[in-house]
C-alpha cells in the first residue's frame, strides 16, 4: 500500500512543496492540507513543515497552534498516527504541548543556515524506526530559534524515556544536551530542527534525509502505527 | 499592560549582547540586562479582579510560553 502523507500549509509555511517532493521521490503520495481545514483527510502520516507560520508573530508556532487544523492533528496523533514537525513545525508542536520544551533564539543570536552532522540517539520514533542508533547523518539546518530548552526534570525524562531522537555532533545553536530532535512517549510525534527534505538528493549535497523520510513512510505504511511506534 | 520576560535561569542572548555593548558607550555601572516585550490593550471587565483573571488566563495560554517566559500584569483604569 502506498503511504499517504498530509503536509500542513500554514500562512507563511515555505517547505511544504520540498517535503512533498521528497515524499513523492520515495514513491509515496503527498497532499497539502490547508491550516484552516478541520480534517487532515485520509492520510497515514502528517508533516508540519518549515517556514514562518503566521509570520512567527508573538513566538514561532504560538499562533499556528490555534489554527483549526491543529485539533485534527492532535486527534490524529492521539490515535497513534505519525506526526513529524520539521523546524517551524517542531516549534508549532512544542507550542501545542504535543512535545515538551521550547525553542528559543540561537545562542549566538545569528540565523544559522548550514549543513550539520546529526547522530541518531534512539530508534524508537517513527522517524528513526529501523535506523541504527549512532548513525550519523548530514542534514541542513536553517533557523534563528532552534536553541532547544527545557527544565532539568524534563531533560531527565527525555533521557530516561529514550525520547531524544537526534543530537548535534557539534552543537551549533546552544541547545541543551545538544538536542536536535525529540519525540513523545509513544514515539509517534517527532520534532526536529534540521530539514531532512533538504537532504533528499545527492544533488542537494546530501541524501541522508531519505533515510528518515523512508523510515517515516515505513511507519506510516504499517497498519497500526501506534503499535508499531510503541514496539 | 503585560510585560513578558524570560524566566530566571533561561539564557537571554539578546540581553547579554546588549549588556556587552554598554561599556563601549560609557555605561559602566549597568548589569543584569534582560530583554523582553510588552503588550498594551484594553479589557472590558466589571472590576479589577475580573480583568486580572482574564489577563492572567491570556498570559498563561497565549502571551507567554510558560516553559521559558514569565509575565507581569499592570492594570490601569480607563474611562
Amino acid at each position: 500500500m502506498t503511504a499517504r502523507v498530509g503536509i500542513v500549509m500554514f500562512p507563511g509555511s515555505n517547505c511544504e512543496h520540498d517535503v512533498a517532493e521528497a515524499v513523492e521521490s520515495l514513491g509515496a503520495e503527498a497532499s497539502i492540507v490547508w491550516h484552516g481545514d478541520s480534517s487532515v483527510g485520509q492520510v497515514d502520516a502528517v508533516v508540519l513543515p518549515g517556514g514562518f507560520a503566521h509570520g512567527d508573530y508573538l513566538r514561532p508556532g504560538a499562533i499556528a497552534r490555534f489554527s483549526p487544523i491543529m485539533r485534527a492533528v492532535e486527534a490524529f496523533a492521539a490515535n497513534g498516527g505519525p506526526v513529524v514537525g520539521i523546524c517551524n513545525g517542531f516549534q508549532v508542536l512544542t507550542e501545542a504541548h504535543m512535545l515538551p520544551g521550547a525553542l528559543q533564539k540561537n545562542r549566538g543570536l545569528t540565523f544559522l543556515c548550514q549543513t550539520v552532522e546529526l547522530e541518531v540517539v534512539t530508534d524508537r520514533s517513527v522517524l528513526t524506526a529501523g535506523v541504527a542508533v549512532g548513525t550519523r547523518l548530514r542534514i541542513p539546518i536553517n533557523h534563528f530559534e532552534g536553541n532547544y530548552t527545557c527544565d532539568e526534570a524534563t531533560l531527565e525524562e527525555l533521557r530516561d524515556g529514550q525520547r531524544i531522537v537526534f543530537r548535534y555532533v557539534d552543537n551549533p545553536n546552544g541547545s541543551v544536551g545538544d538536542i536536535a530532535g525529540v519525540c513523545n512517549a509513544a514515539g509517534n510525534v517527532v520534532g526536529m530542527m534540521p530539514h531532512p527534505e533538504r537532504a533528499s538528493d545527492e544533488m542537494l549535497g546530501s541524501a541522508d534525509g531519505r533515510i528518515l523520510i523512508g523510515a517515516l513512510l515505513a511507519s506510516a505504511g504499517a497498519s497500526t502505527p501506534a503499535a508499531g511506534a510503541a514496539r | 499592560m503585560v510585560e513578558v520576560t524570560l524566566r530566571p535561569g533561561i539564557a537571554d542572548p539578546q540581553g547579554t549582547t546588549i549588556e556587552r555593548a554598554l561599556p563601549a558607550l560609557g555605561f559602566e555601572r549597568i548589569s543584569g540586562v534582560r530583554a523582553g516585550k510588552s503588550f498594551r490593550f484594553e479589557v472590558d471587565a466589571p472590576d479589577e479582579s475580573a480583568a486580572r483573571q482574564e489577563v492572567d488566563d491570556l498570559c498563561r495560554r497565549f502571551l507567554t510560553n510558560p516553559v521559558i517566559e514569565d509575565s507581569r500584569v499592570t492594570l490601569e483604569k480607563v474611562e
